[in-house]
């Protein structure tokens, strides 16, 4: 049988990055995601499995030896917190531009600036809409507890080698310093060279019997091909749009209203749906869990069949955008949000239904 | 069952460690676990506190705004947490440092001396385990057994001769509740 372990989200993703079979981390230690190093760090698995974990000089480094490792087709990452990952993302616009794969961990703080070490949700805009310059999507996966911060790894990694375009995992300073049970994947092999030439026939790892060199880069000054460029990332986009949303959904059978929250926060909301429904208020929760691509279409149907959305965000009305532009109008859809990195107890969740829906007064 | 405690003291109180024993003691008796800590700077010297939920069934929300057991180790914590504990719920001070007593009387309402309990085990860093064991004296919703097989799993092999000191301390802890 597996073992059921009891850790932080952060170190979750430490283990799990291991298990996986990563090549390489290359971070830079922020709070609420500073585990994340120091785990690779105790668990030595530049010893084991050959994976190098490197403590880079700054987030502008780590993400450039990211793109470094990427290029030669091998599975990296790296790790931050809000002024961290702003400080990446020129270097994740190049990842997205060069079409290279590659795992990106934001733990979320309150922002702007240097904010506050406390949980947020602040950069759902800059992780869902580009972040850096140029047209381009992350794929972008919203863990609610320590086990998905573990199994993300492995699916974020498998994505963004899928579909060659980096992916990301956003959590909340909630989900990375909380403990839970988790059940960690079994080891798996670190590819060998040759695994790597034979699934990344593009990756600049030496030229060996091929005709041709690879060479990985985002500048191509003919507007033409440029355009040709641009176009097949926004093909590749759609094809993930049309196979990768993934969201759960709670009680949405029979709602007459839907609560619409990801990552952490969607727990939360959960338990102030649970003790609305003791009261017979017939609310349902819908989690992307991936924000990009966004569950829109599904978010859509329900619009048909609820009076009213909600959406609860720990910032002040982000992805609210994206349920508006789903529903096109059909039904109010209004927001609620903590920040600075305050965090919204049930009884605030349900005191927000009812200030902003009538039928929800008790 | 499903128990939503908060731990809540200065930070090196052992407030953390403390819910992450609860934590683990929880896991060894196969329940849901989260363990959600205040964390930061106020690990060092500010106000520390560390919310642990232990439940047979899934558990939704992690951060709460009511409790079933409060254990408040200093002034702050008391005035932060007494109103939270729900009616019919319990709450264990320490006294020492505590000028304003709690006042509620829908509560069950346990002053535990730990300091002094600690002090006469002439180990300060037992002070904890004598308010876990104070805790599970009041709601044993895990046994000491429990606790021992966490801290055995957990602890490094080099600290394992100190479990029988911990037990010790749990003990003398659910012994300074048995008193009342």
């Amino acid at each position: 049988m597996e073992e059921v372990k009891l850790m932080k989200g952060n170190e979750a993703i430490a283990h799990a990055a291991i298990r996986y079979g990563a090549d390489g981390y290359f971070g830079y230690p922020i709070t609420p995601q500073s585990e994340v190093l120091e785990t690779l760090a105790e668990l030595r698995p530049w010893e084991t499995t050959g994976m190098v974990v490197l403590q880079a000089e700054s987030e502008v480094a780590a993400i450039n030896m990211v793109y470094g490792g990427a290029a030669t087709g091998r599975a990296v990452m790296t790790s931050s917190s809000s002024p961290g990952v702003s400080l990446k993302q020129e270097g994740i616009s190049y990842l997205a531009a060069s079409e290279l794969p590659a795992l990106i961990l934001n733990v979320m703080r309150g922002g702007p600036g240097l904010g506050t070490i406390q949980p947020s949700q602040a950069d759902y805009f800059q992780a869902t809409k580009g972040g850096g310059h140029g047209d381009y999507h992350l794929i972008v996966l919203a863990p609610a507890s320590v086990q998905e911060m573990a199994d993300f790894v492995a699916l974020g990694f498998d994505l963004s080698f899928k579909y060659r375009t980096p992916a990301m995992i956003l959590a909340d300073g909630i989900v990375g310093q909380m403990m839970e049970k988790v059940i960690l994947p079994e080891q798996r092999p670190r590819r060998t060279d040759e695994e790597v030439r034979a699934q990344c026939p593009w990756a600049a790892c030496g030229r060996g019997n091929r005709d041709h060199k690879n060479v990985v880069t985002s500048l191509e000054l003919d507007s033409a091909k440029m355009e040709v460029n641009n176009e097949r990332f926004q093909a590749t986009y759609r094809r993930i749009e049309e196979n990768e949303v993934r969201y759960q959904e709670y009680f949405t059978d029979d709602a007459d209203y839907l609560v619409v929250a990801f990552g952490s926060i969607a727990r939360i909301c959960l338990k102030a749906i649970e003790d609305a429904r003791a009261k017979g208020l017939k609310i349902g929760l819908l989690r992307p869990i991936t924000l990009w691509p966004f569950p829109t279409t599904r978010i859509a149907e329900l619009s048909k069949q609820v009076k009213g959305m909600l959406t609860v965000e720990l910032n002040a009305g982000q992805m609210v955008e994206d349920v508006r532009l789903a529903v096109e109008g059909a039904v109010p859809v209004r927001h609620f949000g903590r920040m600075g990195g305050m965090i919204p107890n049930p009884v605030e969740i349900l005191d927000a239904l009812a200030s902003n829906f009538d039928e929800l007064k008790l | 069952m499903k128990e939503e405690i908060v731990i809540a003291g200065f930070g090196g109180q052992g407030v953390l460690s403390m819910g992450k024993i609860l934590a683990y003691a929880g896991l060894m008796d196969n329940l849901e676990v989260t363990w959600m800590p205040s964390y930061g700077p106020e690990q060092r010297g500010g106000t520390a506190n560390v919310t642990v939920i232990l439940s047979d069934a899934p558990i939704s929300s992690p951060v709460l705004d009511s409790y079933d057991t409060a254990v408040v180790l200093n002034q702050q914590s008391l005035d932060k947490f007494e109103a939270k504990v729900k009616p019919g719920g319990t709450l264990i001070y320490d006294p020492s440092g505590i000028h304003r007593l709690p006042g509620r009387t829908d509560i069950t309402v346990v002053s535990v001396d730990a300091m002094t309990a600690a002090i006469e085990l002439q180990n300060s860093k037992t002070y904890n385990m004598i308010l876990l064991g104070a805790l599970l004296a009041c709601r044993p919703v895990v046994g000491i057994d429990a606790v021992l097989r966490g801290l055995k799993k957990t602890l490094p092999e080099r600290h394992h001769h100190l479990i029988p000191l911990n037990e010790q301390a749990l003990r003398k802890g659910m012994g300074l509740v048995g008193d009342k």
